[in-house]
């Protein structure tokens, strides 16, 4: 099989390569927010979901415990198993399959996946996006991780602004409409609300907390942040919904309609 | 040492919530408020770290280069600019504005 000739193969290797190159980030605020070479690689390992990632390193950057930390990143790794049942829909994996592909079960995989429409290629998508990813991004954040234990004083290289730039880039995408604003601007005042008096690393669980409330009593999208902040498809890598994968699927009415939710998020 | 555990229960629950989905019935997660949560709490904890990160100082509120980190992530966002780029951005920016004097 030429497997080069498969839109979703090449679809699967470009977005690795874009999501690998970014574990040089996660790599370097993992050392300089305090964690040691090994518990950075091990969280690129074995946790393998950037944004769950970024929230651990963060909240212990800003002298969070390691509870919190561990609860953030939990809460965010929610969406991987909403995720989990659309592809086991979609690819109906079998046997050691089945084990192997929840641990690469992230938004760059699903999208790239659900994308397509020929099963074969879904297949394709999701096998080639997630082992392309998880070995760029381990390779990328022990670049990073190296890199970063000798820069010195973190500071002097911005590297507490790089790490604001890189969760209002995950964010962003999210945005889109007055409702994920909304809700966004809710629990970032709730945030600073609660800074004050409790320890650091809870603001963002109290957040979280609003959040859910949010969305169990309000009657809004079932997929308002689930949304693409990679696009596969698109003419543009980042962050823009134009004709992205989740409206070929809404066209095209794919198995995931059931699960209602447009998988494509970042991991 | 206590990092490394909590470190690694984070792990085996990503590996957990990953699996759920392959292995409980679709019916359990097909109420439309599950995926709702999921989706309004990706947007409340992002946007909590993000704040966290940028005006946070213990258990203060503090304002210094990383506004402006900030502002420079903003504008290469609204310019479509890549991931690495809207980072390097916002590094780029903080260390400036620590050279020019603005903690």
């Amino acid at each position: 099989m030429k497997l080069l000739a498969s839109p979703a193969v090449r679809v699967g290797i470009s977005i690795s390569i874009a999501t690998g190159l970014y574990g040089v980030s996660f790599g370097a605020l993992a050392v300089t927010s305090g964690l040691n070479f090994w518990q950075t690689m091990v969280l690129s390992l074995l946790l393998f979901s950037g944004g769950s990632q970024f929230a651990f390193i963060g909240v212990v950057a800003g002298g969070g415990s390691g509870l919190a930390a561990m609860s953030a990143a939990t809460l965010l790794g929610m969406r991987n198993g909403i995720y989990g049942m659309q592809l086991n829909a979609l690819l109906r994996p079998t046997g050691w399959r089945k084990y192997v592909g929840a641990q690469l079960t992230i938004d760059e995989s699903t999208a790239t996946s659900t994308g397509q429409t020929d099963p074969a290629e879904q297949q394709r998508g999701f096998w080639t996006a997630g082992i392309g990813v998880y070995v760029l991004w381990n390779l990328f954040t022990a670049v990073g991780a190296l890199a970063g234990s000798g820069l010195g004083d973190p500071k002097q290289w911005g590297l507490d602004g790089a790490a604001v730039a890189a969760f209002l880039a995950l964010l962003w995408p999210r945005l889109k409409g007055r409702e994920p604003i909304a809700i966004a601007v809710v629990c970032a005042v709730a945030t600073v609300v609660a800074v004050p008096f409790v320890p650091p690393g809870v603001p963002i669980l109290v957040a979280a907390v609003v959040a859910a409330l949010v969305g169990w009593f309000s009657h809004g999208r079932r997929d308002e942040g689930l949304e693409p902040d990679v696009e596969p498809y698109g003419t543009h890598g980042h962050g823009h919904h134009q004709d992205g994968p989740g409206d070929h699927q809404d066209r095209h009415g794919g198995p995931e309609r059931r699960s209602g939710t447009d998988p494509e998020a970042r991991a | 040492m206590t990092l490394w555990i909590w470190l690694l229960i984070a792990c085996v629950l990503a590996y957990a919530w990953k699996l759920v989905g392959y292995f409980v019935p679709a019916k359990f997660l097909e109420d439309p408020r599950t995926s709702r949560v999921a989706g309004t709490m990706t947007i409340g904890l992002l946007a909590s770290l993000t704040v966290v990160n940028a005006v946070v100082s213990g258990q203060a509120l503090a304002a210094d280069a990383r506004l402006g980190a900030l502002a420079a992530a903003a504008v290469a966002l609204v310019l479509r600019a890549p991931f690495l780029v809207v980072v390097i951005a916002g590094a780029g920016t903080a260390a400036l504005l620590r050279i020019l004097g603005w903690n």
